[in-house]
């Protein structure tokens, strides 16, 4: 039992990184582009969220800890939507390819990532504790209520931020006007144009706040679950791209991507806590095989869903598409 | 009466094609107007600059007696002119009234249940048989239809313009849906029906305005037209073009199609147990509306289309009729090929099918023909020649044998394509609308053409539109419609009038009614 | 096709008929420079170095020894491979990301059979078997999204992009039984040195330079000359006119990801065997994703990928040297190519479309 538990609490965290990613680009392919730049954008987003918090604790006499979160947290955003509007204007306006676009994207943000970390940093690698603490506040009386408080609500706030997101992404997409259009141009952009929609316009918000919700992923990443250590290691690829498998693995559905995040992370951690679940002992190379789950996981998902051409179940439409008008 | 639209001197041209001429016409509010005309006649061209698609050249357009300029569609939206096309404009995996949702006004709440709600109503009230919270990748052709129409009155329409709406319907469905037309005639509104089907003109509109050719010919009342004083008008005068029809030498069975059946995707029977024979040393010409099947046709006997059981297509090589015929149903294009059989195909889409068109002429040459001999290198040497003999023979303009083909002019691309076909020496070519797009004298070479290889006894299938030309080309002219074999005549002896009845009208068969 | 301007825009774009060569060469040409400005103010703003001093330590990486221009070579090798290995399915509009997988599994087999049967067998059986084994596996990493694609039309891009990371897992287990209770493998049959290519001019890697240079010939003859060449751009153009052709869609598809993914093997097998004598999940060391940059840029022309190729080996080894000269760290180099790169994708634009100003247009473009 406490191993389950434990289990849980690892898998939750590793789901809320991936899920940021996940629900980011649920929201840009949505609008038919395919953003391969999920990485480098979770690279700017962990980067910039961790360094303008790092300033501003060095910077402030007296720093405010939840002045601290918010500048983080806006720097995160606002440095992913800039990798985002990058994309945007290369795809969009300019029409280049969104697959090689967005590779480029996830080298150049890892690259301005890793650069700036080691050069402003100048060989530091920790923040002062505090903007880590601050991520990582529970919520008080919830998280000492025994097993099950420790459980549900033993995590940061972004933990329970995600899900919020992922619900509101879940009604904005099937409840609103907004959601709706965004959802047209994704499938037909041509009809959507033809009603009037303006398709530029919400393929770049789209775009540029999907990337920014992906970074988000990447301060989490920094900020709490790595302890607000700043490393240069390529953790954070590796994360990027199973959120792009999740995104798969959701068949573009928000609600799915926050059982889906959790079960990677438990699929993730499984090398782990399984052997000593079944009283086992398991050899290390197994546990390598074990991590290879969650892609066999998505492939499969893939190919379910192109067999059984379930319309619901397949990406939007128009996904990797450049659209022009002049172009039917 | 009041006018709900006036059309005043509208030109629209395309390049140096001029689609619709100086036409000045009118539609009355509560009436159904049928606008008829041949494939290519402006029809569409002209009803889409009703519908914000285009904007005309020149000219001027009223609405309600008020001049309007309507540069897209959502102007059209707000003057009430709804246009259903061809080509539905839907989002597949959207419901029924998501699709509604997306053309509302901007002004309109979000809230699926109004919308669903005032839909229901305009439902209830025009008769329209749908369920609203069905996916629209499972409904019926029809389905999409009603829902397009649905979208358009929700949206306020009070012109409603549909684009060949029983193209795709089956004679109960068209009923059904001249039902529901009638219902909005009486409730005040204008219907505009694009059609060529001249017994559907006869029970359906008040008055008919036709176009030919991008002019506008008239319009008339339909109680006082027949299907003979509408088609007359709308194919006009026989045109003297002076082609050559030389006598068929000697005769043989070439292809002998039986029972040939294909379903589409949509499970929809597009041609329905075709039965006829083509024979060496003639012109076959198909005649029928566009999307009547012909190009299931073609495709069946090229190896390109799926058929149905029992579908019998036998090719016969020479005289001798029993030992070596050979059956191509089941065969690939390769495996026909493989066989021996001489099969050239021009198809509808020049560049979509027939060539490719980012490759050059020489490259182009070889599409078919690149596989032959061992080597594994493509040898190149022989279509090269073949594509300077061609540039020069048949008069392509272009800039060099290595430029792609879709830079070139239409009727340059169709040289390419029939110059292809014809050097394969074929003992079968089929071609479908050969000459559209193409002017008048890269026609003439086309026929010219045809008869050339007529005249060496290859049998040739030819899928045209233009019926002067089937007339004065064909021996024997088989006419298309729904997918069957509505008859064939003779070509030397048939009229335009009969041709064109065969085209629009079914044929009442043995046990059957029409 | 026709749409009418009639609200008409300040600029409208329009796709270019016909681009000169000169025109399209010297889009690329202003792409770059435009890009190295940019780079100069980067490296400006962060280091105060002077850009033009910078520039030409950058050029000291690739240039200033014999060594390190026959290290430039040895990495161009590997990235121009997979490039090369891309290139058949880029031509087919099949969009292979799986470069990176591929090359692991071609390594990954290399290095099982130079451990498991080196020094065991005669060395020329212990390479053919290499060899053999290292194009077996990357072509399996082929073949296996190119067939769900020509069957049930499964997303190629997704599929190939997650079989690189079962690749690295698969990697990363073999690693972890091989080393046993070592901290790490290190170098493979260290003291037998079987499986090691021979020294050739003093260096194992010679032999990796010669086969580079002669696929890079072969891949372009084989794309523009051959039949299957042929083949390939008929399918990638239009599969409806391959269909009316004659041409096994399904099967020209299967064969061209297996003839890619096999290629991306060798690759494998010649960075286990000429370059690291080593095997780890960066081996690749994501060249299979930056090859994909390369063979976009350069479309099919293989010659056009080599000089893509030494554009980014250059920078990276210039950034490095920038590095160890000023004391910075060398993501700089991903920085700096970044640049360069989304100047050159952004300026296909102008190759491909045109803008028209207000009162500078024809009424209508057809």
């Amino acid at each position: 039992m406490d191993t389950l538990i434990a289990w849980i609490m690892r898998a939750i965290p590793f789901g809320t990184i991936i899920m940021y990613g996940a629900l980011g680009e649920i929201i840009t392919e949505k609008s038919g582009n395919l953003n391969l730049g999920v990485p480098g954008i979770m690279y700017l987003g962990g980067f910039a969220g961790f360094a303008s918090a790092y300033a501003y604790e060095n910077a402030s006499a007296d720093p405010n800890m939840a002045l601290c979160v918010v500048i983080a947290l806006l720097c995160a955003f606002a440095a992913s939507m800039l990798g985002g509007l990058l994309y945007s204007f290369l795809t969009i306006t300019l029409r280049a390819n969104q697959n090689v676009t967005g590779l480029t994207l996830t080298t150049f943000g890892m690259g301005v990532a890793n650069f700036f970390g080691v050069f402003i940093l100048n060989g530091r690698t920790a923040t002062q504790s505090m903007v880590y603490k601050a991520f990582q506040t529970k919520a008080p009386f919830l998280s000492n209520m025994g097993v099950l408080g420790q459980t549900l609500f033993g995590y940061g706030f972004m933990a329970y931020a995600a899900i919020a997101l992922g619900i509101a992404l879940h009604f904005f997409l099937n409840r609103t006007r907004a959601g709706l259009n965004l959802r047209a141009i994704g499938e037909n952009p041509a009809t959507a144009d033809a009603a009037g929609i303006s398709v530029i316009r919400y393929k770049y918000l789209a775009t540029c706040l999907g990337a920014g919700v992906s970074g988000l992923g990447g301060l989490y990443y920094v900020l709490d679950y790595n302890q607000g250590i700043w490393a240069t290691t390529g953790q954070i690829e590796a994360l990027g791209w199973l959120a792009v498998a999740l995104v798969i693995f959701t068949v573009w559905k928000p609600l799915n991507a926050i059982w889906g995040s959790y079960l990677f992370g438990m699929l993730y951690w499984l090398y782990q806590f399984l052997p000593s679940l079944l009283h086992i002992s398991v050899p290390g190379y197994i546990t390598e095989l074990i991590q290879m789950v969650p892609y066999i996981v998505t492939i499969v998902v893939l190919v379910f869903s192109s067999l059984h051409h379930k319309s619901e179940n397949q990406p939007p439409a128009s996904l990797g598409v450049a659209y022009f008008r002049e172009e039917r | 009466m009041e006018n709900a639209i006036e059309l005043q001197h509208i030109t629209k041209a395309f390049g140096s094609v001029i689609a619709n001429k100086n036409i000045s016409m009118s539609v009355r509010r509560g009436e159904i107007l049928s606008l008829l005309g041949e494939n290519g006649s402006g029809k569409t061209t002209l009803m889409n600059m009703l519908s914000g698609i285009y904007y005309p050249d020149s000219g001027s357009i009223k609405i309600k007696g008020t001049p309007v300029e309507i540069r897209s569609p959502k102007d059209a939206y707000l003057l009430g002119i709804g246009m259903v096309h061809q080509h539905f404009k839907l989002i597949d995996v959207f419901t029924a009234v998501e699709n509604i949702a997306l053309v509302m006004n901007q002004h309109e709440k979000y809230d699926l249940k109004a919308i669903r709600r005032k839909a229901r109503e305009i439902c209830d009230r025009y008769e329209f048989d749908i369920d609203l919270d069905q996916k629209v990748y499972e409904m019926s052709v029809s389905q999409k239809q009603t829902l397009e129409i649905i979208k358009m009155l929700y949206r306020g329409a009070e012109i409603l313009i549909l684009d060949e709406p029983t193209a795709v319907l089956t004679p109960q469905e068209t009923d059904k849906l001249f039902s529901v037309l009638r219902n909005m005639k009486a409730d005040g509104k204008s219907v505009i029906i694009i059609t060529h089907k001249l017994h559907e003109v006869l029970s359906i509109s008040d008055r008919v305005a036709i176009l030919r050719k991008g002019e506008y010919i008239g319009t008339v009342e339909t109680s006082e037209a027949t299907e003979s004083s509408l088609t007359e008008m709308m194919v006009g005068q026989k045109v003297e073009l002076n082609i050559d029809r030389p006598a068929p030498v000697d005769p043989h069975l070439r292809l002998s199609i039986h029972n040939l059946s294909v379903m589409n995707e949509e499970g929809v029977r597009v041609l329905d147990s075709i039965d006829f024979e083509v024979f060496s040393g003639e012109i076959l010409g198909i005649a029928g509306i566009s999307g009547n099947g012909q190009r299931e046709l073609l495709e069946a006997i090229a190896g390109l289309q799926k058929t149905e059981s029992d579908s019998s297509i036998v090719y016969y090589p020479d005289d001798d009729k029993d030992s070596t015929a050979e059956q191509l149903i089941g065969k690939s294009p390769k495996e026909i090929r493989d066989m021996g059989v001489h099969l050239s195909f021009v198809p509808e889409d020049r560049l979509g099918m027939g060539l490719v068109g980012s490759m050059g002429m020489t490259d182009n040459m070889m599409l078919k023909s690149y596989g032959n001999g061992r080597s594994i290198i493509a040898n190149r040497r022989e279509p090269r020649h073949l594509a300077e003999k061609i540039k020069e023979q048949l008069g392509v303009v272009t800039p060099s044998i290595s430029t792609p083909v879709s830079r070139l002019s239409g009727g340059n691309v169709q040289k390419v394509l029939v110059g292809r076909e014809i050097a394969a020496c074929p003992s079968v070519l089929m071609t479908a609308y050969a000459v559209r797009g193409l002017d008048i004298n890269t026609s003439h070479t086309i026929y010219r053409l045809l008869n050339e290889q007529k005249k060496k006894g290859v049998a040739i299938v030819y899928v045209g539109e233009d019926l002067d030309v089937l007339i004065d080309l064909c021996d024997r002219i088989l006419v298309l419609c729904g997918g069957k074999n509505n008859g064939i005549v003779d070509g030397r002896s048939t009229t335009k009038e009969e041709v064109g009845l065969l085209m629009t009208k079914l044929k009442a068969r043995k046990g059957e009614t029409a | 096709m026709n749409k009418t301007a009639v609200h008409e825009p300040l600029v409208r774009v329009i796709k270019r008929d016909t681009i000169s060569l000169k025109k399209k060469l010297l889009i690329r040409a202003c792409a770059i420079i435009f890009a190295l400005i940019i780079d100069a103010v980067f490296i400006y703003f962060v280091t105060g170095l002077n850009p033009l001093g910078v520039y030409q330590a950058m050029i000291r990486g690739t240039f200033s020894t014999k060594m390190r221009f026959s290290w430039a070579m040895r990495d161009l090798a590997s990235l121009l491979l997979i490039g090369i290995a891309l290139a058949p399915a880029f031509r087919m509009h099949f969009w292979n990301i799986g470069a990176e997988g591929q090359v692991l599994m071609g390594a990954l087999a290399t290095a099982a059979v130079m451990i498991y049967y080196g020094g065991r067998v005669p060395s020329w059986m212990l390479y053919s078997a290499m060899l053999a084994a290292s194009i077996f596996a990357g072509a399996l990493w082929g073949f296996i999204p190119a067939w769900f694609k020509a069957h049930f039309n499964t997303n190629e891009t997704l599929f190939t992009l997650m079989m690189n990371y079962v690749a690295i897992q698969l990697v990363s287990c073999s690693v972890t039984i091989w080393r046993g209770q070592a901290s790490s493998l290190g170098k493979l049959n260290v003291k037998t040195k079987a499986g090691w290519f021979p020294s050739i001019w003093g260096q194992r890697y010679t032999i990796n330079l010669i086969v580079v240079a002669i696929l890079t010939v072969a891949m372009y003859c084989y794309l523009r000359y051959s039949k299957h060449g042929y083949e390939i751009s008929v399918v990638g153009e239009s599969e409806n006119t391959a269909r009316y052709a004659g041409i096994n869609v399904k099967h020209v598809i299967i064969r061209t990801m297996i003839l890619s993914g096999a290629l991306a093997g060798l690759t494998g097998f010649l960075i286990v065997g000429g370059r690291d004598q080593a095997i780890s999940t960066g081996t690749a060391g994501g060249n299979g994703f930056t090859a994909i940059i390369v063979a976009w840029l350069a479309k099919f022309n293989t010659f056009i990928m080599a000089l893509i190729s030494f554009l980014l080996i250059f920078l990276e080894k210039g950034a490095a040297e920038i590095a160890s000269t000023y004391n910075l760290n060398d993501f700089a180099s991903d920085i700096i190519a970044g640049i360069i790169l989304f100047c050159i994708l952004g300026s296909e634009f102008f190759i491909h479309y045109q803008a028209v100003f207000r009162g500078h247009a024809d009424k209508e473009v057809c």
